[in-house]
């Protein structure tokens, strides 16, 4: 056994007996592909399989920090251990990230059972659905009961995660008439539970009615016809309707499970992992393969010559630019 | 781990923090407003931290530096448990910096516990966001990975 496989041992059995620090160093790893120690993946992957994936996904300022927060007391009073990944829109002009959901679940900062670890999509070396989805194994490994990844759901990544997950909450505000109408798109639809937070506010019977209407038409909700999504009032600030949620969180793994949808789950998200790490390398050689055929693609380019064969050249260079296997 | 070839730039990780009870928490944001447009992460926790929860969320977030903001007067009888819960979680190797109404007598005292650096008031945007990448690359180069 090589020196570096010892510590990548002792980091996980520290990280094993609930070591944060330990812990919050193999994301930190997970979050770069580059640096990964080669076997550190599926010495998670082994250990996992146990754990409900629960995507919590809705517009900004909906209230989804807050509501997890809650929901987090809630779970820890069931005896789970929770995880949270919380997933915030970074900069694209400064390459900087101001990332402040953890600000709303501090009171759970201290409690050994709760783990929440901040994600900006800058930061990240090999996208955003790839650190989600190891960071996923990686909770799961180390005995989290239920692993929460919250989103505003925009973006392609944040659809591929949200996909992923065993568990779709969306939670819409009221008001948030014409939002509705968009989240007919996308990742907004495809949810197992829909959540109407902020029923202290005005309109809240009005965007209810709204709501349960387009579940009655089908317009929202999974494709799977044996579960009938879920409407939720809840206000979070005030911990109303929180235990009615954390019952459709359990009854929705409950219906999965006894569907035997678990094992199917479990291997298209690790599918979904290993393509997207594939295109990262893919990605990487292609940008050394573009170096070395500078001239040619400038030349193709100048020249308006040859655009199609110059690029299928530069795919199978690319290919060439990748290492043979992890050692190298 | 793949060629060093494939290794990339760093992104630095800090953790911005009021401690205590003390709501002033303009002079945090604009530091951490700073250091996002310096392209850092910033993970903010807001106001009212205790000095468990900044230890505890700077081991879950993993950051490179952490920085306290401290405007009540008892920054010394804080920093004092920070530096000590820091010690308790084998994670002194993190370098704490604090920033605030601090008069210029307890300097001294707040460094030889351990603080790295302390920011008076009327202290430039610039030379706060340059000691903090310092001490970012310092700590990652001890520890040298990626």
């Amino acid at each position: 056994m090589s020196s570096a496989e010892t510590i990548l041992d002792d980091l996980l059995n520290k990280a094993s007996n609930g070591n944060m620090r330990a812990i919050g160093r193999i994301l930190s790893y997970l979050e770069n592909p580059y640096t990964m120690p080669e076997d550190l993946l599926e010495k998670l992957a082994k250990r996992a399989g146990n754990a409900q994936i629960i995507g919590i996904t809705g517009i900004p300022g909906s209230g989804k920090s807050t509501l997890i927060s809650k929901l987090i007391t809630s779970l820890r009073k069931r005896g789970y251990k929770v995880a949270v990944i919380a997933i915030d829109p970074s900069s694209p002009i400064s390459g900087g990230a101001l990332l402040g959901d953890r600000l709303r679940m501090q009171e759970h900062a201290t409690d050994p059972g709760v783990f929440i670890r901040s994600v900006s999509s800058k930061g990240l070396k090999g996208g955003l659905s790839l650190a989600a989805l190891a960071m996923i194994e990686a909770f799961d490994a180390l005995g989290y009961d239920k692993i929460i990844i919250e989103t505003v759901g925009v973006g392609q990544s944040e659809v591929d995660i949200m996909s992923a997950a065993d568990t779709i909450v969306v939670v819409t505000m009221p008001g948030a008439g014409d939002d509705i109408q968009a989240l007919k798109a996308g990742v907004m639809e495809i949810g197992n539970i829909y959540v109407l937070n902020k029923i202290d506010k005005e309109e809240a019977n009005k965007t209810y009615e709204y709501l349960s209407f387009a579940l009655e038409k089908g317009d929202l909700g999974g494709n799977d016809s044996n579960w009938q999504p879920r409407l939720i009032k809840t206000s979070a600030i005030m911990g109303k309707g929180i235990e009615e949620l954390v019952e459709a969180i359990e009854d929705h793994f409950i219906f999965i499970k006894k569907s035997n949808k678990i094992q199917e789950k479990i291997v298209s998200r690790r599918t979904l992992m290993i393509n997207l790490l594939a295109e990262q390398f893919l990605s990487e050689g292609l940008k050394l393969a573009s170096k070395e055929m500078y001239d040619e693609l400038k030349s193709a380019a100048i020249n308006a010559n040859d655009i199609f064969n110059t690029s299928l050249r530069l795919a199978k260079k690319a290919v060439d630019f990748l290492p043979q296997n992890k050692k190298d | 781990m793949l060629s060093p070839q494939f290794t990339k730039s760093e992104q630095f990780k800090v953790l911005v923090a009021k401690l205590g009870i003390d709501g002033h928490d303009r002079g945090a944001k604009v530091i951490a407003r700073a250091l996002k447009d310096a392209g850092f992460e910033v993970i903010y926790t807001g106001i009212r931290q205790t000095p468990q929860q900044i230890v505890s969320s700077a081991l879950q977030e993993d950051v490179d530096v952490i920085g306290v903001s401290i405007l009540s007067g008892a920054h010394i009888h804080h920093m004092k448990v920070l530096m000590e819960e820091l010690k308790n979680a084998g994670a002194s190797d993190i370098p704490v910096v604090i920033g605030g109404t601090i008069p210029l007598i307890d300097v001294d005292e707040l460094k030889k516990i351990g603080v790295r650096e302390v920011f008076l008031p009327g202290e430039s945007l610039k030379r706060i966001v340059e000691i903090i990448r310092k001490l970012a690359e310092e700590k990652r180069r001890l520890e040298s990975r990626g």
